[in-house]
């Protein structure tokens, strides 16, 4: 390496040197492009499937151009069987309501495990496996979203003998766990020794002083780790697939099957039916709408606890 | 004289809280309790999906995972049997395809955002990437199939079947339906850019600024100081990000299931459709009535589990080595 670039130039490595800095700039510009592309189509087209409906209704068959939606008899003087005359009917009531129950579900059973979790990483740091517990955190949010789905199918659904909401709320609890834990992890690192030596000063045993001093001045961290779990399991569908199947009817019974938003927008844009595509990207609007405020709100949150 | 009522008595309930340390104890136990259930899931999955594939692995043995036929359906031509290669062959080329294209782009963008970004724009850039990595895999699905399929079909994929694709069969059409490894691959690509780049920036800022000085004060380039004394240096830890990437590739379901075009037969061409071990099991697992077809793709997503551990487990080291400094340096 030296020898070769002793041999330049300077002007050969000069140039060597701005042309490499720009491809650099090239990649960055590369991986902006398909972010910015992605979130104007879904904001533009998605926006425009937006109507009073959208968040009213709940699903309805499609029915051809000519046919009457209420009697099914022809209309006279239309031309039957156009798919693309399909008016956009019903909306996704189900999918929204669906979406909130089951992700709030796996929240209320993740909270507990992933901040105890995270307070026993940080506050018993000499643990000898915590390492390993960090580790298993790792390989959960890594591991592929479908063998959770195939989990939660063969230790629920099928035990239960039937696709239900908290088949799939135990399935995403499994992927928002590890989130919730390593964020309360990192959060309570952040929180200055003194604070728990002078609870301890005080007589406080060291549980009192993590409830009731150490944990509340995490609280801002800890909320933003469970927003952050909260965005990815509204977003995961595989695992949804295989647990709570999708639901055509508004369903608030967790013990059957549900429907969610991102399974709807795997289901419509596979539909032949263009008022049903336009369904998918209204549902992948108010998905994108959900993920990118989570984001921005704890971008803004983070950034001012740093400060 | 010692007064006897000085003495504190002890009662019971002293003792104990003293024993548990006002408690502590419990509060220890409480908090390992689900500290180990972390450990307890990851067990779970291992266990559910192992047991799940007992039946396919009784059925094939290792021979599973390399058996070309997979008919769930019995035909007059085909009886019925699972291989597991259509699908893991399409895993590895999708993967492939998509590390071939990120793995560079997204260690040049590690390198920008960490050495040649200028400061007030480094957190916004870094904050967009991230980005990239919170939108779910179903809208990347979403548009690649609506959006970009028309794209590269128009742009890449007819113009390179019509060129070079008539003498490497490996590149051939005609392309009918815009669905295929290829351009799977390219929308993985684009998924796993941010883990990538984001881990490359990580271990690029871990470096040391000796480092950098050091080569500046030889009178290397810019280029030439990243190049020779940052990158080297944070070498393992880059190669465990793209790795993270890789994995990320592999495990990726939506984006597949609606891309790949779901065909088990095995074709040359790239730009043919073909499956992934999570879009077979995503589309056929809830229709799967027959225990050994249910078994079989149970099987696929312990196959999965696997390789994504073992790639954790690897990059996950050489991370923590690279973050930790070369031995023996104590800063």
């Amino acid at each position: 390496m030296s020898l070769e670039t002793n041999m330049l130039t300077y002007q050969q490595r000069s140039r060597v040197d701005k042309t490499l800095r720009g491809c650099t700039i090239v990649a960055t510009s590369i991986a902006i492009v398909p972010l910015v592309l992605i979130i104007a189509y879904v904001l533009f087209v998605g926006g425009s499937a937006l109507n009073r409906d959208f968040f009213t209704q709940t699903y309805r068959p499609p029915v051809p151009a000519g046919i009457d939606p209420l009697t099914g008899l022809p209309i006279d003087g239309m031309e039957e069987g156009d798919l693309s005359q399909v008016q956009a009917r019903g909306g996704v009531l189900h999918g929204i309501v669906g979406t909130l129950m089951v992700t709030i579900t796996a929240l209320l059973f993740s909270l507990p495990i992933g901040i105890l979790a995270g307070i026993f990483l940080a506050e018993y740091p000499d643990t000898p496996f915590n390492t390993f517990i960090r580790f298993c955190c790792d390989v959960l949010s890594g591991a592929p979203s479908i063998v959770i789905g195939v989990v939660g199918f063969t230790l629920i659904v099928k035990p239960m003998g039937s696709y239900s909401g908290i088949a799939g709320a135990i399935a995403l609890t499994f992927l928002m766990v590890p989130t919730i834990a390593r964020t309360t992890e990192e959060i309570l690192k952040l929180v200055p020794n003194a604070v728990r030596e002078a609870a301890m000063a005080m007589g406080a045993p060291m549980w009192y002083s993590t409830l009731t001093v150490v944990l509340p001045a995490a609280l801002t961290g800890i909320v933003t780790g469970a927003l952050l779990a909260f965005a990815r399991g509204a977003g995961e569908t595989a695992p949804l697939l295989l647990t709570i199947q999708g639901n055509s009817n508004l369903s608030f019974d967790l013990l059957a099957p549900m429907a969610a938003l991102p399974i709807l927008t795997y289901k419509y844009i596979e539909s032949p039916f263009p008022a049903e595509n336009q369904l998918a990207w209204g549902t992948a609007f108010v998905l994108m709408i959900l993920v990118l405020g989570i984001n921005l709100l704890v971008r803004v949150t983070t950034a001012r606890i740093k400060r | 004289m010692a007064d006897a009522n000085a003495v504190p008595r002890i009662t019971a309930s002293r003792r104990w809280a003293r024993q548990t340390r006002h408690g502590d104890v419990f509060f220890w136990l409480l908090t390992l309790f689900f500290a180990l259930m972390i450990i307890g899931l990851v067990v779970a999955v291992g266990v559910v999906t192992y047991t799940g594939s007992a039946a396919a692995r009784a059925a094939y043995g290792w021979s599973f995972l390399w058996g070309t036929e997979w008919n769930p359906v019995e035909t007059t031509l085909y009886p019925v049997s699972f291989g597991a290669w259509p699908a893991i062959r399409g895993t590895l080329l999708s993967s492939l395809i998509a590390l071939i294209l990120a793995a560079p782009t997204g260690v040049a963008i590690g390198i920008f955002l960490s050495e040649l970004c200028p400061l007030r724009l480094r957190q916004p850039l870094g904050f967009m990437v991230e980005l990239l990595a919170a939108i779910p895999s179903v809208i990347y699905g979403l548009w690649g199939v609506a959006v970009f399929a028309n794209w590269f079909n128009d742009w890449v994929t007819n113009p390179i079947a019509e060129s070079v694709g008539q003498f490497v069969p490996w590149l051939a059409g005609p392309v009918a339906v815009s669905r295929g490894l290829a351009i799977t691959g390219t929308i993985l690509a684009i998924m796993i850019l941010p883990t990538i780049s984001a881990i490359t920036r990580d271990m690029l800022q871990a470096v040391p600024n000796h480092q950098r000085e050091a080569m500046l004060s030889l009178g290397a380039t810019r280029w030439e100081v990243i190049w020779g004394a940052v990158v080297p240096y944070a070498r393992a830890g880059i190669v465990g990000g793209i790795m993270l990437g890789l994995g990320r590739a592999l495990g990726e379901t939506m984006a597949a299931t609606m891309l790949i075009g779901n065909s088990t037969r095995i074709e040359e061409s790239i730009f043919y459709p073909a499956t992934t071990a999570a879009a077979l099991v995503a589309s056929e697992l809830p229709n799967a009535n027959d225990p050994l077809h249910e078994s079989s793709l149970i099987g696929l997503a312990l196959a999965l589990f696997g390789i994504t551990l073992l790639l954790n487990l690897i990059a996950r080291y050489l991370v923590w080595q690279t973050a930790r400094g070369p031995a023996g340096e104590k800063v």
